[in-house]
């Protein structure tokens, strides 16, 4: 067993995902293969968005990726760092909005 | 900066680079070696199939220090090949109608005194010519500002280095200032009539990873490239060719000092393509060096790899013998053959 939760070097063990369960692991990878491919958006537009979706979910192998893959695409480090603070503008922003719903229940309960 | 030659530095010894490569910093052999990697996808031995192009290193003297260069290439480089040699390689191409390219490169070629000169001859024998211009080179001195001129009386190829279209990443890599000085000599090339479509000469840019990464689709970059080149400076060019950097020399270094050696070498065996391996340049080219000895690619000559047959001078030229040699290998030619590959011409595969 690993000494800590994350280790970098089991980044490259994602393609054994399937070893417990093929089919999923086989269907997955095949989705996840046919999503980062060139269509309505580019790959490198992807790259982007994968990168501020890592973010907002926090995964940190899903950071170590895409920050490789999205500087080797040709963003720069501005670029990067405005799709991380779009990812925090919208976790932040998801918090406060929530602020309406206390808005509307004090409002409720106070003369 | 000066050169890791000058600086006496261990990784300016060939044998040291061909160590590192084989062996890491630590003693751990690289977990497959090029050579049984090759043999793993049936391309073992791995031999020439022709030769078209000679590319021939005019000396390591450059007017840039850059920090990824793979000839440790810079000011206090005194290298230069002599008239003698150019001779010599004339002789040759004259006599073999089917090397019809000839490939220039350093250093900056421009700065051979014997540079202009040798490019009329290979133009009065018919071959096609590129040269590799660091396009500083052109703002440099006032005796190089008429190098577009010069370039377009003799239809001369230009492919010159840009690691990125904006300046942060490509001062980083090749100094400050180099950005808008390539920005400029770009714009002088294209009021030459270089890159546009039409004129028939052409001007092709390179892309090249400024850090410890691969490079990306070529195609992409090369539309973004297109894209931000025009908007922003009115920069026309013709193709854009993603160049893998190589492990050796200066970006040995840096990948040692970083502590990216070891996932860099991981990256390139894990992207290993033997399509690309297929169609990698020393199969159709033969390098010669400044003093007039051949290779069988740029990077081997900088790790003093001569090539493994008798001809081993350009004063020695055998065709037959050459085009069929063994060409050399080492762990270093990963970086030809990652992803979609990487030849002077770009992506392979």
């Amino acid at each position: 067993m690993s000494e800590h939760y994350y280790d970098e070097k089991d980044l490259a063990k994602f393609g054994n995902i399937g070893e417990f369960q093929k089919e999923l692991g086989d269907r997955f990878f095949a989705y996840y293969g046919e999503v980062f491919k060139d269509s309505e958006l580019s790959a490198r537009e992807k790259s982007l968005i994968a990168l501020a979706v890592a973010h907002a979910v926090q995964c940190p192998y899903c950071i170590d990726a895409y920050s490789t893959d999205a500087y080797e695409k040709g963003w720069s480090e501005a670029q990067l760092m405005e799709a991380v603070h779009v990812a925090a503008a919208i976790r932040g922003g998801a918090s406060l909005v929530h602020g309406v719903q206390m808005m509307n229940k004090v409002k409720k309960i106070a003369m | 900066m000066k050169s890791l030659k000058a600086q006496h530095h261990s990784l300016a010894d060939a044998h040291a680079q061909l160590a590192i490569l084989a062996y890491g910093q630590d003693g751990t052999a690289i977990p497959i070696s090029f050579r049984d990697k090759l043999a793993q996808s049936q391309s073992y031995p791995f031999k020439a199939r022709q030769i078209d192009t000679l590319q021939v290193n005019i000396g390591k003297m450059c007017n840039q220090t850059c920090k990824h260069c793979h000839v440790d290439a810079g000011p206090d480089r005194k290298e230069i090949m002599t008239a003698e040699t150019m001779q010599l390689c004339l002789d040759v191409l004259r006599q073999h109608e089917q090397l019809t390219v000839v490939d220039l490169t350093g250093g900056a070629p421009e700065m051979n005194p014997n540079f202009r000169w040798f490019v009329e001859q290979l133009t009065r024998l018919g071959k096609h010519v590129i040269v590799r211009c660091n396009l500083t080179i052109i703002l440099a001195n006032k005796k190089y500002a008429d190098l577009p001129d010069f370039y377009r009386k003799h239809r001369v190829e230009v492919v010159s280095s840009l690691p990125f279209y904006a300046q942060d990443r490509t001062d980083r890599q090749r100094g400050n200032g180099v950005f808008d000085a390539s920005i400029h000599a770009l714009q002088l090339l294209n009021r030459a009539g270089y890159g546009k479509e039409g004129s028939g000469m052409k001007l092709n840019l390179v892309y090249n990873p400024s850090g410890a990464f691969l490079p990306s689709g070529q195609i992409a970059l090369e539309t973004t490239y297109r894209e931000v080149l025009r908007q922003r400076f009115s920069i026309e060019f013709n193709e854009l060719f993603v160049i893998t950097n190589m492990p050796i020399s200066r970006f040995l270094d840096y990948l040692l000092m970083s502590g990216n050696y070891e996932s860099y070498m991981e990256k390139l065996i894990h992207a290993y393509n033997p399509a690309a391996a297929a169609n990698v340049m020393c199969r159709n080219t033969l390098s010669v060096g400044w003093d007039g000895y051949l290779y069988d690619c740029d990077f081997n000559q900088m790790l003093e790899l001569k090539v493994n047959c008798e001809s081993q001078h350009i004063r020695e030229f055998n065709h037959q013998t050459l085009k069929e040699r063994e060409i050399v290998v080492g762990n270093h030619c990963y970086g030809c053959t990652a992803g979609s590959g990487s030849s002077c011409g770009g992506t392979i595969a």
